[in-house]
């Protein structure tokens, strides 16, 4: 069995972790590319959301690299991800791939086929030996996104931004020849001690902008055109509303007990949006006032063309953006993106961050305030 | 003595302008040439006329570029500053009209808004995608009709009947404009309702949901079409500045910006007026290093690589010399 999964930021490196330590043969998808992207277009219906084409594309290029069984994840949620796994499959099918396509769908109170499921998968029908598994892909996303943020802190800071993204890079291409969590453990921590002792200027005092929207497209670089690389090169720190951690907590950890950021994120949506609309556009909403509660200079919302939550979120901001007075910027992508234009937007809102900041300290002088 | 002056170069996909400002920003020379898909040899082109202009006792003392080629033209002359066609045009028009609030530019290609406030951007955006809020509609319908682009808003003025053309697409504009043709509606009704057209595509797309308040400057191209100039008026209850040099105001943005960044570092990058004579290739080639397969573009005169860009990686850029990265 070769087994591959969607990419979706770094949760690769988690899963492959978690397989190869139980002794599962994995196939990584390539990362994303334009070829990736150009396979899932042309088999994907055309008005669906850009996630779904960029998994198509993966799964056929992975299977060319000679996998035969896919593992998603369902959801019953209400927007059309829900119906990821489903239309998946039959595209898929309909192609004519011979492929076992496995679906981790939550339990309609029917637990036995997700055990099934999650024995065929992992080899093993010792439910302790699996989870003590998930404990550690749970590290391994904790310490991604530790490292994350260390690159992205130090792209902002530093003299030499480049020597980030070489790091960075040799990190990538290594992970695809290392085998099991220990090793990929190793590895994010070697990087990290790398990065950290490349040159900063400390002093410098950075924009910070606060990234919310789709989850999908704020994690996952190639979609939103490398948006952290970017912002990090224009000396601006970043946080993301979403990671795959995050997500991980939320669901699997804190946010089962009711408390942690997810939470705060819908009770903070409240007087704007009191109810589910899928996906997660209430957290949009949420998260966009967290950070401007926090004092960050700006918000960056990134959907994906069409998508039906964060359009809802979309409509909403304006309202958030005024209330708080935190100007918002909002980036829709799809496979029409053009790069110059996406450019051209985010410097120019770079300028205007900067230039709030310049006047506010201005003021603050004439002032004294 | 020898005077001073201050270059803007705007290299956009439909026209390349240069201008020269003196030290009271005051536009001295201006040029606008159509790219024609050749960016560097237009950019010499202007360079040249630049040389010619102003003879020998001068001196360059900062450059600016913008507009979509701006990273290319500011490797070839050594810009102080390379400038996103956002701040640049703000910035022009606040230099001209200090208490500007609403900014509308309509190119060729694109267009913006841009939302002032004590004169900082406080909000913009721009509409690439579709071309029904742009100068290249206004173009297309009057080659159809067989008009002069010039003439196009002064007939649009007679018009006392504007006739309502759908206007949501270009190519839906165009089978409507027909459709109205052979009803029999007279020409000037028909281009007083294309400008119309145009002015709500703009403000639908690209004005959506922006705190659109007087002082109006507007500028780029299709700001010399009084018929469009009117409709905005109409539509807008409000009075429309037109600069005088409404179309090379991203020039002029990039080169009050470059004058004001050459205040900080005292010295100009400015490579000299004489590259408009060297023989500059540009190479174009994919990268297999990866799946990406990105387009690495490199410029160099004669065996020397000036710059790269493209990769998304840093393997093409990190080999150059440290100055350059920034370039990419
Ligand atoms: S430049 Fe780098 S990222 Fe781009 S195709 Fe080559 S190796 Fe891949």
């Amino acid at each position: 069995m070769k087994i591959t999964f969607p990419h979706m930021g770094n949760v690769y490196i988690a899963i492959k972790g978690v397989l190869e330590d139980l002794n599962q043969e994995v196939i990584l998808p390539p990362r994303c590319s334009k070829r990736t992207l150009e396979i899932g277009t042309k088999y994907s219906p055309e008005s669906i959301c850009l996630p779904l084409k960029i998994n198509i594309g993966n799964y056929i290029e992975s299977i060319e690299k000679g996998a035969d069984t896919i593992i998603i994840v369902g959801s019953n949620g209400p927007c059309r991800f829900g119906l990821y796994s489903l239309l998946e499959k039959n595209i898929l099918m309909d192609l004519g791939y011979n492929v076992d396509v496995i679906s981790f769908d939550p339990p309609n109170g029917n637990y036995n086929l997700l055990f099934k499921n999650i024995e065929k998968i992992t080899g093993t029908k010792n439910m302790y030996q699996v989870l003590k598994k998930v404990n550690i892909g749970k590290k391994i996303l904790k310490d991604m996104d530790n490292l994350m943020d260390i690159s992205n802190k130090k792209r902002a800071h530093a003299y030499e931004k480049y020597k980030v993204d070489n790091r960075m890079n040799s990190f990538y291409q290594s992970i695809e020849y290392v085998h099991g969590s220990n090793e990929i453990l190793n590895l994010i921590d070697n990087t990290i001690k790398d990065i950290s002792i490349i040159e900063e200027n400390k002093e410098k005092d950075c924009l910070k902008v606060g990234i919310i929207g789709e989850i999908y497209t704020i994690i996952e670089p190639f979609v939103n055109l490398e948006i952290e690389k970017k912002l990090g090169h224009m000396g601006v720190e970043i946080e993301k509303s979403l990671t795959p951690y995050k997500w991980v907590e939320h669901h699997w950890g804190k946010g089962r007990l009711g408390i942690g950021e997810e939470v705060r994120k819908i009770k903070e949506a409240k007087p704007y949006l009191s109810t589910l609309v899928g996906g997660h556009g209430r957290e949009t909403v949420g998260s966009a006032v967290l950070y401007a509660k926090k004092g960050f200079d700006g918000i960056i919302h990134i959907l994906p063309l069409n998508c039906m939550p964060e359009i809802v979120a979309q409509t909403i901001l304006p309202t958030v953006e005024k209330d708080y007075s935190v100007p918002i910027l909002t980036l829709i992508v799809d496979e029409m993106t053009g790069e110059a234009g996406y450019n051209t937007r985010l410097e120019a809102y770079i300028d205007l961050l900067k230039k709030r900041r310049e006047h506010a300290n201005d003021k603050g002088i004439l002032y004294g305030s | 003595m020898i005077k001073g002056y201050y270059m803007g170069v705007d290299v956009g996909s439909v026209s390349t302008n240069v201008v020269l400002l003196n030290e009271k920003n005051e536009v001295i020379f201006k040029k606008y040439i159509r790219t024609q898909g050749k960016p560097i040899i237009k950019l010499q082109q202007g360079l040249k006329e630049v040389k010619d202009f102003l003879g020998n006792d001068f001196k360059i003392k900062a450059v600016g570029t913008t507009g979509s080629g701006r990273q290319l033209a500011g490797t070839i002359l050594g810009a102080d500053i390379i400038k996103n066609e956002i701040t640049a045009h703000a910035v022009s028009a606040i230099n001209f009209m200090p208490d500007v609030n609403t900014v509308l530019e309509i190119g060729g290609q694109d267009s913006k808004i841009i939302i002032l406030k004590d004169s900082i951007v406080v909000d913009f955006a721009m509409n690439t995608v579709c071309a029904a809020g742009t100068g290249s509609f206004l173009d297309r319908q009057a080659g159809r009709l067989g008009i002069d682009i010039k003439e196009f808003g002064n007939i649009a003025l007679k018009s006392k009947n504007p006739v309502r053309i759908a206007g949501r697409c270009a190519v839906f504009a165009e089978s409507d404009m027909i459709h109205k043709q052979q009803l029999g509606h007279n020409e000037e009704d028909i281009i007083r309702g294309l400008c119309e057209a145009l002015v709500r595509n703009y403000l639908n797309n690209v004005g959506k949901g922006k705190n659109i308040k007087p002082p109006v400057v507007f500028q780029g191209g299709v700001a010399a079409n009084l018929g469009i100039k009117e409709a905005f008026e109409r539509e807008l209850g409000s009075e429309i500045f037109v600069p005088k040099h409404y179309d090379v105001m991203g020039a002029i943005g990039a080169s009050i910006l470059a004058r004001e960044e050459v205040k900080k570092t005292k010295k100009t990058k400015f490579r000299g007026i004489n590259i408009a004579d060297i023989n500059y290739k540009i190479k174009g080639f994919e990268c297999s290093g990866c799946s990406n397969l990105c387009e690495i573009v490199e410029i160099c005169d004669g065996s020397k690589v000036l710059a790269r860009w493209g990769d998304k990686c840093g393997k093409w850029t990190n080999a150059m010399d440290l100055d350059d990265h920034k370039l990419a």
